[in-house]
């Protein structure tokens, strides 16, 4: 198979960051919170601080390496959250129809006219800030767009004759979603799952930019571009630096997604050769 | 020229292109449609017998095109006409219909504005005068109620009338050449019986040569005077149509007419054992050596896994082309 | 007495008034919609060792008859006895023993294939399902299955898409046969395949029939291969039957103008002679014409079929049954029909 260039380039960037997420305490040349020291403070980047230093003297490429645990954790485990409760709801809606079809339409509805972000603001300050409830009000705002192609891949699957099949010979209505619908929706749903991803990774950045994320001092990109706003003009390192990781990760899942779904497309693949 | 065949393909080859290789999909098929004449093409998925129409009408879509061999119509090759004089051919003088008519009608659009586009189109009529003609293009083809049926829609009418519309849109200007590609293979029999009816006598009245292309050997036989019997990508046999059926030559077609249960055959005969033809068909791309049905061939020799068989006469008229055939 | 019903200890399946009716269109609480009766008092009798063909046009309710045997859809009328036992009804387990006598062919096998299983993982699954859980027995009934319907027990960690049409719908017999059921219903098993496929598939499946001991319900529009296959037939008309008999008797001697209807329509490859046609089309179930409902393609209809519903299925002489108000005139001039083809 001919991989594609989006393919290739998306991964190796998601690779990197999940590499430097894992790797932080050995990449990380000072502590991203205990090593202030004003004596260095907004240093500009050098051969000693490659991206330079904030106004309290810590090492800004060492907090970027911090940074990429939190925005990574946030952009994957929310995710997961949503694809869970998206294909959950999409998939036996689709399969049952009736009146559980209406409710999850109406609550898929429901989600896509509110704004996500504003949803999750309200959940944040219901909940307060914080990696957690970060977690939770992004992990519970994002799962219409999964929903909708899980219900209609599911929807259009289970009228196949193999559904069919597994019916007849005296199959549970949970082992068909499971064994026959699931596995043949799989690949929209990762594509999905992938530009989900990005977009929780942008949404944690706007979220601890408002100050609702994750709290200072502990870095994450959205919190240190927050704190960079001031000094802008003065110390653009400060925000240049988080920012290029955050348009880097989204950027290079955006590219994964696209490239997965180029080889997962059902369309794609040869029915008989 | 009234001595020239409508049609003359002569060794035909259409590649399949995979990159930079090429697979013949379909190669030396040769045969002569004469006006008015009714020529049946018959064989199964893959054999080709789509593709050499989709020829025909200068439609072939990469990755396919044609790789070899002559196409004549009315004298002309159809290859060398600029793209302008082959799109005035199409629909003027060569029309086709399909097997799902609800696909190759356009859903948003009224049928009667369908057939009337033919008119202003082809014929250089105004729209007012093209959908008068509709609606007796529409009678003709005995839909009830045409001025009423050519405001409605294709999701509107039952599979048997959107057939009857492709049969209105296909003969519309009169053609010399109705191409019909399973035109019955999604319609009940009492439904495919008026639709092959209808499509014979409007032919027969106008002189319409008829190509129709189909996997049921004894449907086509049945309407057309010859059948051409293609396998794997060749014609294997060409014959009259009731010979074809009586004395089949090829092994395959001895196959196929012995191997289909037929009306009446039980109560004759009792039940015997279906005659089978071993094997699978064979695809495109793993076309075996020599001549393509020996895998399958109960009578195969040495000679036939080595070099494939030229095109032989048959006493009794007809074309063969088998190393063994009687 | 002789009941063509077959309504005997040796019956294994028996439909009787089936009716299934579906709501269309309406608004809320299903007022103001129409009823769309697919089927609509159906009685049929299904012996041991017996294959029913069961014939008719798309719409005329075949395949809800079949839907209704295997259990996935709740008549509204009327109820189905298989093997002793009523299974109409929503009861529970009932589909899950029913599984176990009652299965069936599909028709495309390209799409009645799990892409993302192998053949092991398609046949394993339903025996485990059903409780067999000692892999050794699994793993035998799998190869046994396999070898009945003709492939090797080393195909079976292979993917759907790496057999052949003919082979796929060979899988699909072994699915429907893997819980060694009773009654197998074959629908168009072999009208998806390339033509020079489908005798091997014929005579796999009678072949199967025999050495398996098992009865068919034969759901096709090819009148060849109905005639090939059953003992008996049964012919539906929008949601009735309207012809039952022997297969001889229905082929040979066919009472209803329906079922003559369906014959003459069959292409005569021998002759270039024009087909026998039947006017018009299957009427719109949701507004069924008044009187007979074949009446008005019918050729022999007078004013008693434009005015009486059909008569209840009859009794013949010969054994078979017939819906018609006047199959007995129609069968005397047997001979005068036949020739007087074409358009009234």
């Amino acid at each position: 198979m001919k991989l594609r260039a989006n393919l290739i380039i998306g991964g190796a960037l998601f690779a990197l960051a999940i590499f430097v997420g894992l790797l932080a305490p050995w990449l990380a040349h000072t502590d991203p919170v205990l090593d202030a020291n004003l004596m260095n403070a907004e240093e500009a980047p050098s051969w000693l601080w490659w991206f330079g230093t904030d106004g309290q003297g810590r090492d800004i490429y060492s907090r970027v390496v911090y940074g990429a645990r939190v925005s990574l954790t946030v952009g994957i485990v929310s995710q997961l959250i949503n694809s869970v409760i998206g294909v959950g709801l999409g998939l036996s809606a689709g399969y049952w129809g009736g009146w559980w079809d209406d409710v999850v339409n109406g609550l898929t509805n429901l989600m896509l006219a509110i704004p996500s972000l504003i949803f999750a603001l309200a959940i944040m300050a219901v909940l307060g800030p914080g990696l957690t409830s970060l977690l939770i009000a992004l992990g519970l705002t994002n799962w219409s767009f999964t929903c909708r192609i899980a219900r209609a891949s599911a929807l259009s699957l289970k009228s196949q004759g193999y559904v069919q099949a597994a019916t007849v010979l005296g199959y549970g209505d949970l082992r068909i979603m499971i064994t026959q619908l699931l596995p043949n929706m799989l690949g929209p749903i990762i594509v999905i799952g992938t530009l989900g991803m990005g977009s929780a990774v942008l949404s944690e950045a706007s979220l601890s930019f408002l100050g609702l994320g994750v709290r200072p001092p502990y870095p994450s990109w959205g919190s240190m571009l927050s704190e960079a706003r001031d000094q802008i003009t003065t110390a653009p390192w400060l925000s240049v630096f988080p920012g290029l990781a955050i348009f880097l990760t989204v950027l290079g899942l955006n590219l994964l997604g696209d490239g997965l779904r180029d080889i997962l497309d059902p369309q794609s693949r040869s029915r008989r050769t | 020229m009234t001595g020239a065949p409508l049609i003359d393909i002569e060794d035909l080859r259409i590649d399949l292109n995979h990159g930079s290789s090429q697979v013949p999909a379909v190669e030396g098929v040769s045969f002569r449609i004469d006006r008015g004449e009714t020529f049946g093409l018959v064989g199964e998925s893959g054999c080709g017998k789509s593709i050499t129409a989709l020829a025909l009408i200068g439609l072939l879509r990469p990755p396919l095109s044609v790789g070899g061999g002559v196409i004549r119509f009315d004298g002309r090759e159809i290859q060398r006409l600029p793209a302008t004089a082959q799109r005035a051919l199409r629909g003027n003088r060569i029309a086709m219909i399909f097997q799902e008519p609800m696909t190759a009608l356009n859903p948003v659009s009224p049928v009667g504005r369908q057939i009337a586009e033919m008119f202003v189109l082809h014929k250089g009529k105004s729209w007012r005068e093209a959908n008068q003609l509709a609606v007796e293009a529409l009678a003709r083809v005995r839909v009830p109620a045409p001025e009423r049926r050519v405001k409605d829609y294709p999701h509107q009418l039952s599979g048997g009338m959107r057939q009857r519309v492709m049969i209105a849109i296909a003969l519309a200007c009169g053609p010399d050449l109705l191409i019909a590609d399973e035109p019955t293979t999604a319609l009940d029999v009492t439904v495919q019986a008026e639709i092959i009816e209808l499509m014979r006598t409007l032919c027969a009245e106008r002189g319409t040569a008829i190509l129709m292309i189909s996997h049921d050997l004894g449907l086509v036989a049945n309407v057309c005077r010859r059948v051409a019997v293609m396998y794997a990508g060749r014609i294997v046999e060409e014959r009259g149509s009731a010979d074809i059926f009586r004395t089949p030559s090829h092994p395959y077609t001895q196959g196929l007419v012995a191997s289909l249960p037929r009306l009446g055959s039980r109560a004759a005969l009792g039940r015997t054992r279906l005659k089978e033809i071993a094997g699978v068909v064979p695809a495109i791309t793993s076309f075996p050596d020599g001549c393509r049905f020996n895998p399958r061939c109960a009578q195969a020799t040495d000679i036939c896994r080595a070099t494939a068989p030229e095109t032989s006469l048959l006493e009794a008229g007809g074309l063969v082309r088998c190393h063994h055939h009687a | 007495m002789h009941d063509p019903l077959g309504r005997r200890d040796d019956v294994i399946l028996s439909v009787e008034d089936l009716a299934v009716h579906f709501p269309v269109g309406g608004g809320l609480l299903g007022r103001g919609g129409r009823l769309l009766r697919a089927v609509d008092g159906v009685d049929l009798g299904l012996k041991r060792g017996e294959c029913l063909g069961l014939v008719g046009e798309s719409g005329s309710g075949k395949s809800t008859v079949a839907l209704s045997m295997l259990g996935l859809l709740t008549p509204t009328r009327g109820r189905i006895v298989v093997d002793g036992q009523v299974v109409t009804g929503r009861r529970a387990g009932n589909r899950k023993t029913l599984a176990r006598i009652v299965q069936m062919v599909f028709q495309d096998p390209y799409a009645s294939l799990n892409p993302r299983q192998t053949v092991r993982h398609t046949l394993e699954d339903p025996l485990r399902v059903h409780g067999v859980t000692a892999a050794s027995e699994i793993e035998d009934r799998v190869a046994t299955m396999l070898r009945h319907v003709g492939l090797r027990p080393e195909q079976a960690d292979r993917y759907p898409h790496e057999f052949s049409g003919g082979q796929r719908q060979r899988i699909g017999i072994a699915r429907a046969l893997i819980l060694n059921p009773r009654i197998v219903i074959c629908d168009e098993p072999v009208s998806a395949l390339d033509v020079s496929i489908r005798a091997q598939i014929i005579n796999l499946l009678l072949e199967l029939k025999e050495t398996l001991g098992l009865s068919y319900i034969m759901i096709s529009h090819d009148l060849g291969v109905v005639e090939h296959m059953s003992d008996r037939v049964a012919v539906m008309y929008l949601g009735r039957i309207v012809e039952t008999g022997d297969w001889r008797e229905i082929f040979e001697r066919p009472a209803h103008p329906y079922t003559r209807s369906l014959i003459a329509a069959i292409p005569d490859p021998l002759h270039h002679a024009p087909l026998a046609t039947t006017k018009g089309e299957l009427p719109n179930p949701l507004s069924p014409p008044n009187g007979c409902a074949f009446g008005p393609r019918c050729r022999y209809a007078e004013a008693v079929c434009h005015r009486e519903p059909g008569p209840p299925l009859e009794m013949r002489p010969d054994g078979h049954m017939v819906r018609c108000w006047r199959a007995d005139e129609i069968t005397d001039q047997t001979a005068l029909a036949l020739t007087a083809s074409g358009h009234p």
